[in-house]
């Protein structure tokens, strides 16, 4: 029977991490992704948790002996974010292409200079062509039944791929929620065992990561490539099955009142929540707006995505991360929805705004404030993208 | 007693008619012509046998073995990147751990073993290393040391011997090849205080293979510094290797002994030392240095050697001791 309880999102994460009975956590610190682990290290010290927690020396080694820990055979979890995603992001491309099912929270934040421990979604963005699934929380129960799906969605002999689940630091992270938070044994009926089809065993030598010559290494990566395409449908289905057995229904993009939308917003993670608020005050003066939030933002959901917003005239599309592409082009979020666009020659009109980077708070009014830019601005006036709230 | 004194009471050591016949490490692969390295790895290996996963890091070692779809590897052998195979294993080691605590797995006795050449051992994975070793995950790190990156071409590290040409520390008008003194590695091993370290060269196989058993049974972290000649970085004959690392031990250039639960013990005392120019001789790295610079390099290899027996001087009374405490026994 899942229970009742209120507490921290991150420490309902290592909770939740817990349920699914991980073998190995190695992780190093860094804020905010640090309630997590040191939950999880604590519930290894009480025993509540039966796994090896390593005390890494640095996030690359964390993703080293994850790696390690995988390949061995068993159900492995780290956390990271921001300059610690950045510093092991060498072994992220690794993970994903010796196809290993590791799961990773990250507590998004900024990333340097200036130095900034605040809430963006720069390490999201910079983790998106690592080959890992990328599922993205918006608020503390979404997070929390996260977990064990992306271990599902991980181990699945259909995908094997790596998963990061991504909370936005500080402001996901940090709050205190109420959760229903699911027992052991509902999970494991769940989440079955780990049952590697090959692990570094004596009894069974296997050659893991051997050098790719010319003549194999495209071919290596294609066959990559159609495992994080097939992922697709194997995500939803398991979303599915998640939803008929805890009754919490995910899809991959999410929506609301988008229906019959003029105006769409499209962001994700917790941001999303005031962009709700803000769409029921413009409603409320008459107003067509809508959101659609990404829930999985790689594989892309590019179908998903258009079916959601194919009926709007105008488009929010929401970056919270620097564009450094010369000015001419937008930014990552918004390049990639306006390439679904042009793939199916559908021109909305489109503005593309950044916000929220580096902890900046994103408020009711600037939602309102994009929405009005959008509906006021003529053909061309918008360019590749604007910064808002932002002091000139 | 120590834990490593302890877990090798009863160690018994290999000879020449109980080689183990196992080869982990199969013919076949690409190493160049008469390159040590690979051979100090088959001799390392055939001494951990068969119950053991490996972690590589990128390298000579690497490369040549795994090229897809073939590979010279008879146990399970993973390779990552360059700088993690210490933190690879490490994490090899602690899934055994838990799965066979959680009876997922019932195999206790697998050794696990990272291995790098000098650089990735010296420079861009010592912190991976030392993590590693701190943590005392029970595992064998392995240094191939071969002086120099060789396998993107004989660049310097910090393990290659000052005066020693490479492609980035060349000698030159204002040069004399790399200018700085040899990364002690092994030392630094041997202060993260971990149970077992050991020097070792393929020209001395028994020796190796015996210190790389004691390396598998002993609990916790242990450490290997393997010289590995390399004749095409070395530009020595492809004939030679084995008879430089032979030299390199006589003129105290690459004493071997052994650190166990933190007290050194030389493996084989060095009576009458052949000069340093001699090791130097059939070495094209090394044919620039003038006789001064020779002298100077002298002096150093004699300096530290006469430390080296200093450290020894502990572990040489502690084996009178036992000696005479046999003796009196019987």
């Amino acid at each position: 029977m899942s229970k009742h309880v209120g507490m921290e999102v991150s420490i309902a994460a290592a909770e939740a991490v817990g349920l699914c009975d991980v073998d190995v956590v190695a992780a190093y610190p860094i804020t905010p992704q640090t309630h997590i682990v040191e939950h999880l290290s604590e519930m290894v010290a009480d025993g509540h948790l039966d796994a090896e927690f390593v005390p890494v020396e640095s996030e690359h080694s964390a993703m080293s002996c994850c790696i390690g820990s995988s390949a061995a055979g068993a159900r492995t979890f780290t956390s990271t974010c921001s300059q610690g995603y950045a510093l092991m992001s060498e072994l992220c491309y690794i993970a994903a292409s010796l196809r290993l099912p590791i799961v990773m929270a990250v507590a998004n934040r900024a990333l340097s200079a200036p130095i900034s421990i605040w809430n963006d979604h720069a390490d999201l963005m910079y983790a998106r062509d690592t080959g890992w699934i990328q599922l993205i929380g918006e608020f503390g129960q979404e997070v929390v039944d996260l977990m064990p799906i992306a271990f599902r969605i991980a181990e699945d002999k259909r995908v094997l791929l790596p998963v990061q689940v991504n909370l936005d630091g500080f402001t996901l992270s940090h709050v205190i929620e109420p959760f229903l938070m699911p027992d052991k044994d509902e999970v494991k009926k769940f989440l079955p065992p780990f049952k590697p089809q090959l692990r570094l065993d004596p009894a069974n030598p296997v050659t893991f990561g051997p050098v790719g010559m010319p003549d194999v290494y495209t071919e290596a990566r294609k066959a990559q490539d159609e495992a994080l395409k097939n992922s697709k449908p194997v995500i939803q289905e398991i979303f599915d099955e998640w939803g008929k057995q805890f009754g919490r229904k995910y899809k991959l993009i999410e929506t609301y009142k988008s229906e019959d939308a003029d105006t769409i917003i499209v962001t994700m993670g917790s941001i999303a929540q005031t962009a709700m608020t803000a769409i029921d005050h413009l409603r409320s003066q008459g107003k067509k707006v809508g959101l659609v939030r990404f829930r999985v933002f790689r594989p892309f959901p590019a179908k998903e995505l258009f079916d959601a917003i194919k009926g709007a005239k105008n488009l929010v599309l929401l970056d919270r991360v620097s564009a450094f592409a010369g000015g001419e082009i937008s930014a990552p979020v918004a390049l990639e929805i306006k390439s679904v666009l042009y793939d199916r020659k559908h021109y909305p009109k489109v503005g593309n705004f950044l916000v929220g980077l580096g902890g900046r708070d994103v408020t009711v009014q600037n939602f309102e404030e994009m929405v009005e830019r959008i509906a006021a601005a003529k053909d061309g006036e918008l360019g590749a993208y604007e910064f808002i709230n932002v002091r000139e | 007693m120590g834990i490593a004194s302890e877990a090798l009471k009863n160690f018994k050591g290999f000879n020449l008619k109980n080689l183990p016949e196992v080869e982990p490490v199969s013919p076949g692969h690409r190493a160049c012509q008469g390159c040590g390295e690979v051979l100090a790895l088959r001799q390392a290996m055939k001494a951990i046998g068969t119950n053991v996963v490996v972690c590589s890091a990128t390298g000579c070692m690497e490369i040549i073995t795994s090229p897809f779809p073939q590979t010279a590897w008879r146990v399970p052998w993973i390779h990552v990147a360059f700088e993690n195979a210490a933190a690879v294993a490490s994490g090899v080691e602690a899934a055994y751990k838990a799965m066979n605590r959680k009876g997922i797995i019932n195999q206790p006795d697998t050794v696990f073993v990272g291995y790098g050449g000098d650089g990735a051992t010296a420079d861009i994975g010592m912190q991976a290393l030392s993590g590693a070793l701190e943590r005392g995950h029970n595992f064998i790190y392995m240094c191939f040391d071969n002086e120099a990156y060789m396998n993107t071409g004989i660049q310097r590290s910090s393990s290659t011997p000052y005066g020693a040409g490479t492609t980035t520390s060349p000698p030159g008008k204002k040069s004399i090849g790399q200018s700085t003194w040899k990364k002690n590695m092994s030392a630094i091993a041997v202060a993260h205080g971990v149970p077992y370290v050991a020097t070792a060269s393929p020209a001395y196989p028994i020796d190796l293979m015996n210190k790389a058993k004691k390396a598998a049974m002993v609990p916790g972290p242990a450490y290997l510094h393997i010289y590995s000649p390399c004749p095409t970085g070395w530009r020595c004959g492809i004939e030679d290797g084995i008879e430089v690392a032979k030299l390199a031990v006589q003129s105290k250039v690459f004493p071997l002994y052994e650190v166990i639960d933190g007290v050194y013990y030389l493996s084989r005392k060095v009576a009458k030392p052949k000069p340093v120019a001699e090791y130097f001789k059939p070495q094209r790295r090394f044919r620039h240095l003038t006789e001064a610079e020779v002298a100077k390099i002298q002096a150093r290899v004699d300096q530290e050697y006469e430390a080296l027996l200093k450290l020894c001087e502990v572990g040489a009374k502690e084996k009178e001791k036992e000696k005479q405490t046999e003796a009196s026994e019987k």
